[in-house]
């Protein structure tokens, strides 16, 4: 046999995958999701997130965890949730139809309080949409999607780089406040390819969830830190945990009583809401003097970011406030933003994120969309166009 | 008075005497707190928790291995009660769910325990997947024909012609036959007992407990609330009765006879060891996996 042939049939492949890459966005999402020691991944096919299962098919392996192909996206979601619970990091990977298949388990992790990830590359909808297209509509979603009441976290990387270093961020923020957490890519950030540069081991710090240090008598699943977050027992250790989906108490138990409902439901919420340093982002560009403030994220921050500087060669005073972690949105640091007294909302839908940037900044600022049903990016003279109309001119 | 004091009042009153006092032998492997169940007087899964309970004992699993995993529905209830690693999910969902807890853990013995209607109608397509995979898991369901915990509607397994809140003039649909469901999915172990089989189901587990691969046992159970009165059969007792008087055993059914183990009104129930195989499982073939992609050197 040749050492071609051999190289073939047993790939020596660099394990640590470091320094300078050439990645598209789901690649790199896949290493961010290696780097940060996710070792399972349960997933289904579909465009256009397929790429984050393939390359996972191969990487885990290498690396001794376990990539599995479920039947469904229900299947699937429920998979990374019991991966969860008996201490892997987990994740999966999908799109529009398939991340409305994983709303009913999703809600199960919020209120388990499952650390998790779930990378959806959204395309065009609704239904079957443009699979091989570009869209931003899943954002509300990415918000409300399962039925009842809880917060969300959700990021959204506008480049491959960012692709990387937020599915990293992702794995420590869930691990961190025992929760799923949501990284909203697009189409074109998953399948465009740039430079992405991978840090030795180590040099980005790896966080762990919460672990009991008391005796298993004494642990109780539901019992929250001072921060509001339950220590979390792994399946196997030895304290016979109890997680339900049902309204519980500390221990676990199922009570479904107004009382108990009281107790865990803004709890929940509140876990997130108080610890938003352990995951807030924002990106801002030459926002300091902008009267005129463009909100975008993902891959229409590009677009409105080249729009900034066409409109500063203009004359006009332009920024660019970019919510990296796009839920919960990051008011305050909208607010603190004194000079502005118009905001262009730039996403690829009919109208998602405007409406919480109205419900924030309507009060002091005239609040504008800009957008499309999906099928293509905006371009950055589309973006600076609406930042230039008059006054009650677009909705 | 608390619930405790209270059932066994009722216990002594019933007994006309002494409530039977000392503690249970099980107590210490059950969230004995949370006792009484909420199962009906008469209902069969009782009498399964108690079954697998002893399997997992008579198998000496470490009680810090044994992971059980319920859906929605009264038998996946038994996650309140039984003392190990729990996970209560969404309904249907168990199978998937323990999947990625075994796969995670490999050294876990784990469990589904789940009804009827929670396996084989929401939750059908993650079954047959599974054992399509060979999955280390043991799969127990509760049969009682009917979704008991809604008030006693028809679902997957109700017999043709059964009554129910939702079949109010008799069920036009035919049910699956579960071992024969199972088998043809490649389940390497399928058993079918009542829970009038107590020493039988019991044995069953301490045997099953001990295996590798997707293990399936359906446990035929009374459920004389919602299924026993409005089909005329009664009590719980009366539906023992019922099983005691059709049940036919048969230790092992070749393949060619295993759908001759469908469930009708009134006809003949056939109970037995169906299948024991042997078949690779998913993690002995993705252990090959591991090796060629780690290559080698290593």
């Amino acid at each position: 046999m040749t050492a071609a042939q051999n190289m073939i049939l047993a790939p020596q492949w660099d394990r640590s995958r470091t320094g300078t890459q050439f990645l598209s966005g789901d690649h790199a999402c896949a290493e961010g999701a290696v780097y940060a020691g996710c070792r399972f991944f349960a997933g289904y096919p579909i465009t256009p997130a397929t790429e984050i299962a393939e390359h996972l098919s191969e990487r885990l392996p290498e690396l001794g965890g376990q990539y599995i192909q479920m039947e469904d996206e229900i299947a699937s979601m429920a998979a990374i949730l019991g991966a969860s619970v008996a201490g892997a990091k987990s994740m999966t990977a999908t799109s529009g139809p398939g991340f409305s298949l994983m709303m009913e388990n999703l809600g199960l992790g919020y209120v388990m309080e499952v650390p998790t990830v779930v990378v959806d590359v959204q395309r065009g909808g609704p239904s079957t949409g443009l699979p091989t297209s570009v869209g931003q509509q899943d954002m509300m979603q990415a918000r409300f999607g399962p039925h009842g009441d809880f917060t969300s976290i959700a990021f959204s990387p506008q480049s491959p780089q960012e692709a990387f270093e937020l599915t990293v961020h992702a794995f420590n923020v869930a691990e961190r406040l025992r929760t799923p957490v949501l990284l909203m890519m697009d189409e074109v950030v998953g399948h465009m390819h740039e430079r992405v540069i991978i840090p030795p081991a180590g040099e980005i710090p790896l966080v762990g969830r919460p672990k009991p240090k008391v005796s298993p008598e004494e642990y109780r699943p539901y019992r929250p830190g001072p921060d509001l977050v339950p220590p979390m027992a792994l399946a196997g250790e030895g304290y016979a945990v109890l997680l339900t989906g049902l309204t519980h108490d500390e221990t676990g138990q199922a009570v479904t009583t107004y009382e108990a409902q009281k107790a865990l439901v803004p709890r929940l919420r509140e876990k997130i809401l108080r610890n938003r340093e352990v995951y807030e982002r924002v990106g801002l560009y030459k926002t300091e003097d902008a009267t005129t403030l463009l909100v975008a994220y993902g891959i229409t921050a590009r677009s409105a970011r080249r729009a900034v500087d066409l409109g500063r060669s203009k004359g006009l005073s332009l920024g660019l406030f970019r919510p990296i972690s796009v839920w919960p949105f990051p008011a305050e640091k909208l607010r603190s933003l004194k000079n502005v007294t118009r905001i262009v909302v730039a996403e690829l839908n009919l109208g998602q994120l405007v409406l919480e940037v109205r419900r924030i900044a309507g009060p002091y600022a005239e609040v504008l969309h800009v957008g499309n049903p999906g099928g293509d990016v905006l371009s950055p003279e589309t973006i600076l166009e609406a930042c230039m109309s008059p006054p009650g001119a677009r909705p | 008075m608390t619930a405790d004091t209270e059932v066994e009042a009722a216990i002594a009153q019933a007994l006309g005497g002494e409530a039977p006092v000392g503690p249970h032998p099980y107590d210490h492997l059950l969230r004995s707190e949370r006792l009484p169940t909420i199962w009906c007087p008469g209902c069969g899964i009782g009498t399964a928790v108690g079954a697998l309970i002893y399997g997992f004992e008579q198998a000496a699993v470490p009680k810090e291995k044994r992971v059980i995993v319920g859906g929605i529905g009264c038998s996946s209830r038994i996650v309140f009660y039984a003392k190990t690693d729990a996970y209560h999910t969404t309904h249907g969902r168990t199978i998937p769910f323990a999947t990625g807890v075994k796969l995670s853990n490999p050294s876990l013995n784990v469990v589904v325990f789940a009804g009827d209607g929670d396996l084989f109608a929401i939750g059908g397509n993650h079954f047959i997947h599974a054992a399509r995979r060979n999955m280390d898991i043991l799969v127990v369901c509760i049969n009682n024909f009917n979704y008991g915990m809604t008030g006693g509607q028809g679902g997957p397994t109700t017999p043709a012609g059964a009554f129910s809140t939702t079949t109010p003039y008799g069920n036009p649909e035919f049910p699956f036959n579960l071992p024969n469901l199972a088998s043809a999915a490649g389940a390497t172990y399928v058993a079918r007992w009542t829970t009038l089989d107590v020493r039988r189901l019991r044995t069953t587990f301490a045997e099953v407990l001990g295996r590798h691969g997707f293990r399936f046992v359906e446990v035929l159970a009374p459920c004389p609330v919602s299924f026993g009165k409005t089909n005329k059969i009664g009590s719980g007792v009366e539906e023992m009765e019922y099983y005691q008087g059709l049940e036919v055993l048969k230790s092992r059914v070749e393949s060619q006879e295993i759908a001759d183990t469908n469930i009708e009104l009134g006809k003949p129930i056939v109970v037995g060891k169906f299948l024991d195989r042997e078949r690779e499982t998913f993690r002995d073939r993705y252990a090959r996996v591991v090796a060629k992609a780690r290559g080698p050197s290593s």
